[in-house]
């Protein structure tokens, strides 16, 4: 069954995801959200529909006279392409890829107050990690230089802004100072993306960050 | 009555059909010899040299024909699925970056797809290609600006020395335009 949800991916990010001008971390939060929402994947429908008509209204470059037959070669060379086959779990699939697995082989790794963290291997422009939040607890207050997305995978947390429920996604830019607290019952697990390191209000904070990279 | 542009996207479905039934040599060049210039043309202007250009298309092409299977035409145009495969190809070659993508919805064997969902579909791909050409040219060329180039609005306004506010809503009306051209 589909969560029901209520925050969703802005246009922009939409967008960028479509033209694929997005750093990979950005690509796999897009991604896993895309999974659990038909809306934003609907969405997402029509803005790759835009790159279909500007492809068929596109300035044509002439290919080499051989080329058709070098490319049928090809493509008979290989056999055809399987769909990818279906798994259940917690994390949706572009996440499980990340992690080689389901919840069960995250590694995760401490992080003070009981949080938890696991970084994902992505490109370098920004960096994609599993959070998880023991049900109840905050993670200190921070804000954003860059823009950070939050997408929650198990449980809910709450900010001053919003509750965030199974599915749901926060955007937060450089104007949103938050104090994420899981909600109570289960632990709160999110996927981040984030294009700069976080700001933390306590100066304590600020060191283990350096160590930390968050 | 259909279109010029609507009975172009259903030759290319009806194309693409051939292909997954009957591994239809001619319906592929039949698309090739549409398509292939088009998609050189885009990853050309995304900035790959001619030669880095023309294999890319050729692995492009060659994944339609292996991929022909998973193709959905209530879901996309034949130009929108190939947009899909030459943008994850110029990502993968240019940009030596991934874009995971979502998890499908439909699994197994699929049914056919409902005749009346890929009517529907292959005409607001039309319609909406006729949108994107009545768009006032500022609009139109930041778009084109985005798809093509893969450029970030930050990176559009480096380029083009315009405020990254006037961007922004210069594409959010853009985006306004055609939604409201596809309600009609």
């Amino acid at each position: 069954m589909k969560p029901e949800i209520r925050h969703h991916l802005t246009d922009a990010l939409l967008m960028a995801y479509a033209t694929g001008a997005l750093p990979e971390a950005f690509n796999l939060a897009v991604a896993a959200h895309i999974s659990m929402c038909d809306e934003c994947r609907a969405q997402l429908g029509a803005f790759d529909a835009i790159g279909g008509a500007l492809i068929e209204d596109g300035q044509a470059a002439a290919m080499p006279d051989n080329s058709f037959a070098a490319c049928l070669a090809r493509a008979k060379a290989t056999p055809p392409a399987a769909a990818p086959p279906r798994t259940n779990g917690v994390l949706p699939a572009p996440v499980r890829a990340y992690v080689g697995g389901d919840l069960d082989v995250v590694r995760w790794r401490p992080v003070g107050m009981g949080v938890r963290q696991a970084i994902l291997p992505t490109d370098r422009r920004a960096t994609a990690r599993l959070i998880r939040i023991p049900a109840g607890v905050a993670v200190p207050d921070h804000g954003h230089r860059g823009t950070e997305l939050t997408l929650v995978l198990q449980g809910a947390f709450l900010d001053a802004t919003d509750r965030f429920g199974l599915g749901d996604i926060e955007v937060a830019n450089e104007d949103l100072q938050h104090t994420p607290i899981a909600d109570v019952g289960v632990d709160c697990i999110c996927l981040t993306a984030t294009d700069a390191p976080l700001r933390f209000s306590k100066l304590g904070h600020r060191i283990a960050q350096r160590f930390l990279r968050i | 009555m259909k279109s010029d542009r609507h009975m172009e996207n259903e030759r290319w479905v009806a194309c693409i059909a051939r292909i997954r039934e009957d591994a239809d040599e001619g319906a592929f060049a039949e698309l090739y010899e549409h398509f292939a210039p088009r998609v050189k043309g885009f990853l050309t202007k995304s900035g790959a040299q001619a030669t880095l250009a023309e294999e890319c298309t050729q692995d492009v092409m060659a994944t339609l024909w292996q991929k022909s299977h998973l193709f959905d035409p209530a879901r996309a145009s034949a130009a929108t699925w190939i947009f899909t495969i030459a943008r994850n190809r110029r990502i993968d070659a240019l940009r030596k970056s991934q874009r995971p993508e979502p998890e499908e919805i439909s699994w197994g064997p699929a049914e056919p797809p409902d005749q009346a969902d890929v009517l529907a579909l292959q005409q607001e791909s039309a319609a909406l290609a006729e949108a994107i050409g009545a768009l006032p040219e500022k609009q139109k060329a930041l778009i084109e600006a985005a798809y093509y180039a893969d450029l970030s609005h930050s990176e559009i306004a480096e380029q083009t020395g315009l405020p990254l506010g006037t961007i922004k809503s210069r594409i959010r009306l853009a985006l306004e335009r055609l939604r409201h051209a596809m309600k009609r």
